[in-house]
């Protein structure tokens, strides 16, 4: 199976730790995987804010760059969700979210990680509702050593980043993901799992301003490491 | 209120970040509405999964109303041919003014001058009650909640609680101060249990519902086929309304039509379940033309445009013409549960005002209706909640890019450059990777100090959250140093 890393333009500029650690699990369970040097964005802000010209430019790019893999692997729910229902090429379907190519494609939820802490996890807009990756982050979750994973009060309400909405409507933003922000507290956790840098980046960005100490991790993070 | 202020938007509404702003300041506002939303969230999720076919019932929901916007002109003449066939007369109006000259014609011709109603979403979004009041005569809203909002000469904030911004005191209070201007008052001695409250507008009501010769309605349904008109209440209010007045006016939207009385049992079964998390609504009144000796003996149906052909031009929208306003989408959604529905300026608030607002007043007509889409973070609650399937978060990217195209020329705002900006940057990996290095030497020198609290455009977003600092490495040059590529 030849299998490409598309790991979004933030990913790659803002958070390159979560695509290693991608990188690092599927090393690990024996895969070899590329990254086409060709790929740049997806799109997903532009549409989503309006912008769909100047999307529409970036698909054919994407589809160039992707072409010839059985399977696109993206450590970005909201992106994946993006190219699955918008880009009508043949590179769509063959996008998986990082959870899902774990469960669905390689039928595994052991990866043989360790992570002594307490962890919660929240389920991001996208992955949750667009993907509908269901519970294949908490089974992959549930299978690391040495976690203690508790559960998020209102762990489906939306933490309020929204792409641009977080600036365009900052305090609708700010008021969401206040409540985000408390109910994390609430479990005591020490690290905010999810599995998209893009919530957060926001929630993490919340809870930093507050130094409420807690961390946030990629849950391809809490996957790549071990003993 | 003035006249122009009533209307499917209130005109002079801010832009919604604007009211929102206000709307985060009002702390009892929003226990209020999260208290409220949280209750009836709950509560439909359990109502919904004790039916076993509740998706398969939304997917039927759906097709009818697909069926029916694809055939609409059809099934509007085959209604019109229906209720004229059992001696009730139909009208057309194409915008509201329209409407409401044919209303208040009607009221005048029986010589009232004052009428009942029953709520309805139509006749707000068309301003009739102030129209009439323009003609000297006094529409009554006999749906407690409407009634509330009414004699507080207030704006409702929710399709089907539209006072939800207001506690029971506050009720009491507007009771004893505005009933007696209207009619009965309300006694001395009121109290703000549910119970007292109840009674004193029952009262209130009641010599109004004896009195009136003329009542004005809405419609959830109309079936083409027998030309049955149908409205589902609470409160049995409404069907004081429809049964005793010698008069009954209904203004239906157009896109109401069903094409057959068999639709009903899917209707019937998505309506209360979505609204009030009720398996069966309490009082669903059906009526068909007119019945001599029963019933009111004149029956008017006012088919009404404004707006609603122009929305059914775009196949990419129209679907915003399938709701049934059960409020659903209002419910689950994490905007309106902190901003509450006058933030949307419309009478049609929340997810579905988001959508269907800018649509019946035209995008790029205005700046307040034209920020209505953007105001979600497409989080996809609506769209599971809603019992006919709306696409809502597809349908307010399709709203924004028309939004943005209606400002393309001209002088083009900060924001439509930093997206040009960013697409020529990623129109090349080449460009994007010196982007990338130029962004992580800016990022880290914004970042140093530790205060990260940039300036300009970018404060609305560092006035609550840190900035996340570039790496000193991105990913593509991490991959590339180590030999991959
Ligand atoms: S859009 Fe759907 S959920 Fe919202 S009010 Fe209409 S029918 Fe109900």
């Amino acid at each position: 199976m030849r299998i490409a890393l598309f790991i979004a333009c933030y990913n790659d500029a803002l958070f390159p730790d979560t695509g290693k650690a991608v990188t690092a699990v599927l090393e690990r369970l024996g895969h070899t995987v590329e990254f086409p040097m060709a790929q740049t964005c997806c799109g997903q802000m532009h549409y989503n804010t309006g912008y769909r010209r100047e999307a529409d430019s970036l698909v054919g790019a994407f589809n160039d760059a992707f072409r010839g893999y059985d399977a696109i692997v993206t450590p970005s729910g909201s992106c994946g969700g993006h190219v699955r229902h918008h880009h009508k090429t043949e590179t769509a379907p063959n996008v998986y979210e990082f959870s899902e190519f774990l469960v669905d494609v390689l039928g595994v939820t052991d990866v043989g990680a360790y992570y002594p802490h307490r962890v919660t996890y929240h389920p991001t807009c996208h992955s949750l509702r667009m993907l509908r990756v269901g519970d294949k982050p908490l089974r992959l979750l549930r299978a690391v050593e040495g976690i203690e994973l508790v559960e998020l009060p209102e762990a489906e309400s939306c933490c309020g980043f929204g792409g641009t909405f977080a600036m365009k409507n900052s305090e609708t933003s700010v008021a969401m993901l206040q409540d985000k922000m408390g109910n994390v507290r609430k479990t005591g956790a020490q690290t905010l799992c999810a599995s998209d840098n893009s919530c957060l980046m926001h929630i993490g960005g919340g809870l930093g301003r507050i130094k409420s100490g807690v961390r946030t991790l990629h849950l391809a993070e809490i996957l790549a490491a071990t003993r | 209120m003035s006249r122009d202020e009533v209307n499917v938007v209130w005109l002079g509404s801010p832009t919604f970040p604007k009211a929102a702003h206000d709307a985060l300041q009002d702390d009892q506002l929003r226990r209020n509405l999260k208290h409220a939303t949280t209750t009836i969230r709950d509560k439909r999720l359990r109502a919904v999964a004790e039916l076993d076919d509740w998706e398969t019932l939304r997917l039927a929901g759906s097709q009818i109303k697909d069926r029916v916007m694809r055939h609409l002109d059809t099934y509007l003449l085959q209604l019109e041919a229906s209720v004229t066939a059992a001696g009730g007369v139909v009208h057309w109006a194409e915008d509201a003014r329209e409407a409401n000259w044919i209303v208040t014609e009607l009221v005048r011709a029986k010589g009232a001058t004052e009428v009942v109603k029953i709520k309805s979403m139509a006749t707000q979004e068309i301003g009739l009650n102030e129209a009439l009041a323009d003609a000297g005569i006094e529409a009554t809203e006999t749906d407690l909640a409407e009634l509330i909002v009414q004699l507080n000469h207030d704006r409702p904030s929710h399709i089907l609680v539209p006072a939800i911004h207001r506690n029971r005191t506050e009720i009491r209070d507007i009771f004893l101060r505005e009933m007696g201007k209207h009619g009965v008052p309300a006694p001395d001695d009121l109290t703000d249990e549910p119970r007292a409250l109840a009674e004193a507008a029952r009262v209130h009501l009641r010599e109004k519902f004896l009195r009136a010769k003329v009542a004005i309605s809405g419609a959830n349904f109309a079936c083409a086929d027998t030309g049955t008109v149908g409205v589902v209440e609470s409160e049995g209010n409404g069907r004081m309304c429809l049964t005793l007045p010698e008069t009954l006016i209904t203004v239906m939207g157009i896109e109401k039509v069903l094409p057959s009385f068999a639709d009903l049992e899917v209707f019937l079964q998505l309506l209360p379940r979505s609204s009030t998390a009720e398996r069966m609504n309490p009082y669903t009144s059906l009526w068909t033309g007119v019945t001599p000796g029963d019933g009111p003996q004149e029956f008017h149906l006012i088919l009404l445009d404004n707006g609603r052909t122009k929305t059914l031009a775009d196949t990419a929208g129209r679907s915003a013409l399938h709701c049934i306003r059960c409020s659903a989408c209002l419910n689950v959604c994490p905007v309106y549960e902190r901003t509450g529905g006058r933030s949307y300026g419309s009478v049609y608030p929340g997810p579905i005002g988001a959508v269907l607002t800018p649509q019946l007043v035209g995008v790029g007509t205005s700046d307040h209706a034209d920020s209505l889409p953007f105001a979600s973070t497409l989080c996809g609650a609506c769209y599971d909640a809603c019992p006919v399937r709306i696409d809502i978060p597809e349908m307010l990217v399709h709203l924004r890019a028309k939004v943005v195209d209606a400002h393309r020329g001209g002088v083009p705002k900060p924001e439509a450059l930093a997206m040009k900006g960013a697409k020529v940057v990623f129109g090349s990996p080449r460009r994007l990777a010196v982007a990338e290095r130029l962004g992580a030497i800016g990022g880290r020198i914004a970042g140093i100090g530790g205060g990260r609290w940039l300036p300009g455009p970018a404060k609305k977003w560092t006035g609550a959250r840190d900035v996340p600092v570039p790496a000193r490495e991105s990913f593509r040059t991490w991959w590339r140093k180590a030999g991959r590529g």
